[in-house]
């Protein structure tokens, strides 16, 4: 008994002294935290998905804190409501969120496009880009994989028919899945736009038309239909300037004299409109 | 004096306590990413090392041993030690903040740091108050040897912060990124400081 108190007692009186001399220096150099800091906190969604460029949640909300001149509408995922609350703790001006959803360029699904291989490999769109491009005829296009699906933290994306869709419904524009594509096939699109590019192959027309039915060959009918020169054709490939596109009288033109259709209109309106 | 420069030196080069010793590689990989931050950890550690080691050794030798308490060694230097970083975090926060914000997590992870602990062991067990030695040359050996390690963990962490910044900018495999070049990259920067073995004692024969 004697043995176990000779070692019990110095460890807790070390242990005592050790906490007293803690306990005072904490009171005596105690910093005085930024008590706005978890309020902004709890108003962010807490998803971490990094689309305000910050490092998270945490990242953003102190950034919020310690420098006033930080927007508060980088938070696509919360929104206008989280911008609202924001500017309501921080006691800024509600600034409006532009809502983004993220938009696949490729429409080469199996109905229009064709496999050039049989690939038997490891199911990742990054290790079959690795072979020749992917197992399809366009070196371009979305590899079907689901490496954007597995990145989403929404369930927004699934592969349909051999490429990626995206469910705007569900899409909280957060990014994530625009770093996952090996080809770099996702872009976020505000969501109030209404026509996108479904096509990246920047090879010639003839080229383009050989691997699929539905891929932008170049022909610039929509570069010249657009009534604002919001379409330009760059590396053979149809670009959407978004900032010209808008208010079109004759909406649509671009997608309609589109000769393989890889022009869309679609609804981008996303889940941020529903709530 | 002789003998101090020789373990001040053979702690920083020889018995580099990330590079031959291999303790302490947690901050090494972890705060060696930028140059001013891997300063501000080594000098924080060098500071921890030096603080523990004129704690923990009167410690072992006036109220351990004499008590035959020695087997609670290594838990009341854990808890010296994990009680000293706390200050000194406190008070880094409070005077320093913008290098407490540097240092990040990795200044309560000195509390637990094996290079540390490692240190006040070996001081204890290579520099003890025995018959030879009075109770202030142990004393002074022992600090000399931790400012060495300190150093040689400063050396460490300034050489590899240079040679990361080198790797941040070359073109690395996809499978080699990150952590695996990294720790590929430390075994040969540890293999060049085998190199030093046996330089410091053939200096002042």
């Amino acid at each position: 008994m004697t043995e176990i108190l000779t070692a019990v007692i110095p460890v807790v009186i070390i242990g005592v002294i050790c906490a007293a001399v803690l306990v005072i220096a904490s009171k005596i150099m105690a910093v005085k935290e930024d008590e706005r800091f978890p309020k902004v906190r709890e108003c962010l969604p807490g998803a971490n998905c990094g689309a305000c460029g910050y490092a998270g949640c945490d990242g953003y909300a102190k950034a919020l804190c310690e420098d006033g001149s930080v927007p508060t509408n980088l938070c696509i995922p919360g929104a206008d409501g989280v911008a609202k609350q924001l500017s309501e703790v921080l006691g800024v001006e509600f600034e409006d969120v532009v809502e983004q959803v993220a938009v696949v360029h490729c429409s080469g699904d199996c109905d229009h496009t064709q496999d050039k291989v049989v690939y038997q490999g490891i199911e990742t769109c990054a290790a079959a880009k690795l072979l020749y491009g992917g197992k399809g005829s366009c070196t371009y296009g979305c590899l079907g994989l689901g490496d954007c699906q597995r990145a989403c933290p929404h369930d927004a994306v699934c592969i349909e028919n051999g490429i990626a869709r995206i469910n705007t419904r569900q899409c909280i524009g957060c990014g994530v899945c625009t770093k996952a594509c090996p080809n770099h096939l996702i872009s976020l699109v505000a969501d109030v736009e209404r026509v996108v590019v479904a096509c990246a192959n920047k090879d010639k027309g003839v080229e383009t038309r050989k691997v699929c039915s539905r891929g932008c060959i170049g022909c610039k009918k929509c570069e010249r239909a657009c009534p604002f020169k919001a379409i330009t054709v760059q590396n053979n490939v149809a670009v959407i300037d978004y900032e010209k596109c808008n208010d079109c009288p004759d909406f649509g033109i671009c997608a309609r004299v589109c000769t393989t259709g890889c022009i869309v209109q679609t609804d981008l309106n996303g889940m941020h409109r529903f709530k | 004096m002789t003998k101090l420069i020789i373990i001040l030196l053979s702690a920083v080069f020889i018995n580099n306590y990330v590079l031959s010793r291999f303790l302490g590689i947690c901050p090494f990989l972890g705060v060696s990413k930028k140059l001013d931050s891997a300063t501000g950890m080594s000098l924080a550690v060098i500071f921890v090392m030096m603080l523990s080691t004129a704690v923990t050794y009167p410690i072992q030798f006036y109220l351990l041993e004499p008590n035959n308490l020695g087997f609670l060694q290594t838990i009341v230097f854990i808890l010296v030690i994990a009680a000293l970083v706390q200050l000194v975090e406190i008070i880094l926060k409070r005077y320093i903040p913008s290098l407490h914000k540097s240092l990040g997590v990795y200044l309560p992870l000195i509390t637990t740091n094996c290079a540390v602990l490692g240190v006040t062991i070996l001081n204890v067990q290579e520099y003890p108050v025995a018959g030879a030695t009075t109770f202030w040359w142990g004393f002074a050996q022992s600090m000399v040897n931790s400012l060495g390690s300190g150093l040689g963990f400063f050396l460490a962490m300034v050489m590899f912060s240079g040679v990361r910044s080198v790797i941040e900018g070359s073109d690395v495999p996809k499978s080699f990124k990150g952590l695996p070049v990294t720790l590929v990259a430390a075994a040969i920067t540890s293999l060049s400081f085998l190199g030093f073995g046996g330089v410091i004692e053939n200096l002042f024969a």
